[in-house]
């Protein structure tokens, strides 16, 4: 039996890599998942991103409906097009999912998230950092004679930025509740 | 409880096997009649049961389990099932409630560990609503992609009274997949078939799945068009073999006509199967010149590999009724000139015969033993289920399916030790057919305490080894890829399988002779009761067609010429 020709040298390509047929340049999507408040749903969530390699950049999660039992899950996460695509419709695949909105692409959003920032210091660091936060409108939510606690609500960027500014001022510890998001509008 | 609540959705047949954390429930099954049970010898065993069981129905299977090792004995079942959307339930037993998380003796966190390999899973605390979860884990089962389910109840439940629900009042709501196909695109997709000059049908198991009538539509759909069809290794059977414009199976062991037709056509019709790697090959140059067209009752599964530009989602059955009415309303279109200039092209890569083999000597080809086996049974009520590796490879070459769900293999997980138990789970469900189990030597070792399962429910199946005293896919890549340094891939020690069928009280039988071989199959057909059919074959044979992993489709080994290093670095990354 006559073999066929084998090309060599043509390089190959992992079957698992979807990069050939989508060069795609990664995107940041905020996801929102209405969920059963039930156990487990969350690490089914989860699990679906760890498990199948997808990136999460910021995730919250609290019961927004008590008596129909549902939560809201607010993911952000990156990805080329197709596995933005990919993510929401495994999302969709859950048996505990309600809905998966894209509030990145399904009209305008209000993002927000809530962070504390602890930052130690003396002298004129200590008045400038104070000086900032009221330019950021964040509180002091807490004194002593070397620290201050900020709270501060914005867009995760805001946060960023101010984040950067503290870093020389003496910022000790940051905590972040992540990004909530609602669409505009009255829908 | 339970009992009543399986009882109430049609179930006659369990796959289990007892312990602690289930005896309430073994309880209520020995104060009734009217649900089989079948004691297994191996709880993975039970799974796979379940597994043929459905596959060969279409039917949920249905496997009950302990806690701790019971339930996690059943995660290989579980995981095959997920891949190749087989509807099952599997009930395990879990310590009681209170007890939950006190790493209680034999507590496993069994949904924790099956949540990534069910398609959901609950876990039942209590016992009025669990008539209602079993109910809901039948629905959620069998709707849009079948797949398998799990509820794990830990005893305290099993024993506690409470109202029962019957299966009408149970809540679906919870899980409604969309079913009918958006007539947009399938407009887009008649229009389509009516000016391709290179059609393919691309069908899959998803066609199985959706039931017979999407068998039917199919066929009818084929014979309108005139259009080749290739299918999966899932989705066999749902054309029948012998139909005219069969072109075999496609993909990494598929014929050549069938890749060819796939790498060369100019409108690809997936119906029911998901662009897997063993398919796609290379998937930059997979059918590069083709609008594809992707019907599927799974989201995820469109553009997840390959980009659909007719992606339709829905049922087959759903999506074939509303195609063929609108084809045949708009005079049943299709390109007639250019399809027979196709179907020439097609008939002249057939002229390669890419399945030819030489049968001479004294040692068995295992293509030959397949081939009479093939021969010797197809006129018979006839179910088939393989292990894996080459022999399955070549049942799918050389073993003809007229019929859906008469192939039970285990195509996504690829999961040795499947057939013997898939093939229990389908003579449960067909006690009159004719069931045959192809398997390797190796694989079927996996899972070879069924025996005793066989010989004690009396089931007939037919344990046909292609015995090549080596893990002979194992070997064959070895000699592709690495080399011909043949690591761990012998068969050593292996039984005697004619005694070991005995010490069971079944019939085994030998045959090395190529002579003997027919009346050897004969006998093994003709004997009423389980056998152990020893079938000696070449060791050394390599299954081809292969598309070596990382190659496109129309770069493809046909014969034992040119085999030395065709897998390269790229593709050797892969499996
Ligand atoms: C549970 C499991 N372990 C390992 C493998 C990898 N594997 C695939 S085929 C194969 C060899 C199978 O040997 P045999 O059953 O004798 O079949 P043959 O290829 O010789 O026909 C192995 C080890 C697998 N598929 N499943
Ligand atoms: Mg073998």
């Amino acid at each position: 039996m006559s073999a066929l020709k084998i090309k060599k040298g043509s390089t190959s390509h992992s079957a698992y890599n979807l990069r050939p047929t989508f060069s795609d340049e990664p995107e940041t999507h905020t996801l929102a998942v209405l969920v059963d408040n039930e156990p487990g749903v969350l690490a089914r969530v989860i699990g679906l991103f760890a498990g199948r390699g997808y990136n999460i950049e910021s995730l919250t999660v609290a019961e927004v409906d008590h008596t129909g039992h549902m939560s809201r899950i607010t993911v952000v996460t990156t990805g080329t097009p197709q596995v933005i695509e990919q993510i929401k419709a495994q999302l969709g695949r859950i048996v505990s999912v309600h809905a998966v909105h894209d509030l990145t692409v399904e009209g305008a959003s209000v993002e927000r998230e809530l962070a504390l920032f602890k930052v130690a210091g003396a002298g004129e660091k200590r008045v400038e950092a104070l000086r900032l936060a009221d330019i950021f409108r964040a509180n002091a939510v807490d004194s002593t004679l070397e620290s201050f606690i900020f709270e501060l609500t914005g867009a995760p960027e805001k946060i960023d930025a101010f984040a950067d500014l503290m870093r020389p001022l003496g910022l000790i510890e940051v905590a972040r509740t992540g990004v909530a998001a609602l669409s505009r509008g009255a829908e | 409880m339970v009992v009543q609540a399986l009882k109430d959705q049609g179930v006659d047949t369990v796959f289990g096997y007892p312990g602690g954390a289930v005896l309430p429930i073994y309880d209520e099954i020995f104060q009734q009649n009217d649900i089989r049970h079948i004691l297994v010898r191996h709880e993975q065993g039970a799974v796979h049961a379940a597994e043929g069981y459905a596959r060969s129905t279409g039917k949920v299977g249905v496997a009950l389990v302990t806690s701790g090792p019971g339930a996690t004995n059943a995660v290989t079942g579980l995981t095959d099932a997920l891949l190749d959307s087989i509807p099952i339930l599997v009930l395990t037993g879990q310590v009681p409630t209170f007890m939950i998380g006190s790493d209680a003796f034999q507590e496993a966190d069994t949904v924790g560990i099956t949540r990534p390999c069910t398609k959901h899973n609950w876990l039942a605390k209590d016992t009025d609503t669990l008539a209602e979860t079993l109910h809901q884990a039948f629905h959620v089962a069998q709707s849009g992609r079948p797949g398998p389910v799990l509820v794990d109840i830990p005893k305290d439940v099993q024993f506690a009274n409470g109202t029962y629900t019957e299966p009408k009042k149970a809540d679906t709501t919870i899980y409604q997949p969309q079913t009918k196909g958006d007539i947009e695109a399938i407009n887009e997709l008649v229009e389509a078939i009516a000016v391709a000059e290179r059609p393919v049908f691309y069908t899959g198991g998803g066609v199985i799945n959706s039931g017979p009538q999407a068998s039917k539509l199919l066929r009818e759909l084929v014979e309108a068009t005139g259009i080749p069809i290739t299918s999966t290794l899932m989705g066999l059977g749902a054309y029948p073999a012998s139909g005219e414009n069969w072109l075999g199976m496609l993909g990494m062991h598929g014929l050549y006509e069938a890749n060819m037709a796939m790498h060369d056509c100019d409108l690809m019709i997936n119906i029911g199967a998901r662009f897997d790697d063993r398919i796609t090959g290379l998937i930059s140059a997979f059918s590069p010149g083709s609008k594809k067209a992707h019907i599927d009752i799974d989201p995820s599964s469109i553009n997840k590999v390959i980009k659909a530009d007719i992606p339709i989602v829905g049922d087959v059955t759903s999506v074939l009724t509303d195609l063929l009415k609108v084809f045949k309303a708009q005079g049943k279109r299709t390109n007639k000139a250019a399809i027979a200039k196709w179907q020439a092209q097609i008939a002249d890569w057939r002229k390669v015969e890419c399945l030819k083999y030489v049968q001479e000597g004294k040692t068995i080809k295992p293509q030959y033993a397949l081939e009479r086996l093939e021969a010797l049974t197809k006129e018979h009520d006839r179910y088939i289920t393989t292990e894996v590796g080459q022999h399955q490879m070549w049942a799918a070459q050389y073993l003809g399916f007229e019929d859906p769900n008469r192939w039970m293999t285990s195509g996504g997980l690829g999961t040795m030790g499947y057939g013997f138990p898939a093939s229990i789970g389908v003579q449960m469900a067909h006690p009159d057919s004719l069931v045959i189990n192809v398997a390797g030597e190796a694989s079927w070792l996996m899972n070879m305490q069924e025996m005793g399962t066989a010989v004690q429910f009396r089931l007939p199946v037919k344990q046909f080894i292609l015995n090549n005293e080596r893990l002979g896919m194992v070997r064959q890549w070895q000699e592709l890829l690495h080399g011909e340094r043949y690591s761990h891939s012998w068969s050593e020690a292996l039984p005697d399988f004619v005694k070991l069928a005995e010490a069971f009280g079944a019939k085994g039988i030998l045959c090395s002779d190529p002579d003997d071989l027919d009346d050897a199959i004969m006998e093994m057909i003709n004997y009423d009761g389980p056998v152990i059919f020893d079938c000696l074959v070449e060791k050394h044979e390599n299954c081809f067609p292969m598309i070596p992993s990382g190659k496109p489709h129309n770069e493809m080994l046909l014969g034992e010429a040119n085999t030395q290093g065709v897998i390269q670095a790229g593709g050797a990354v892969m499996v």
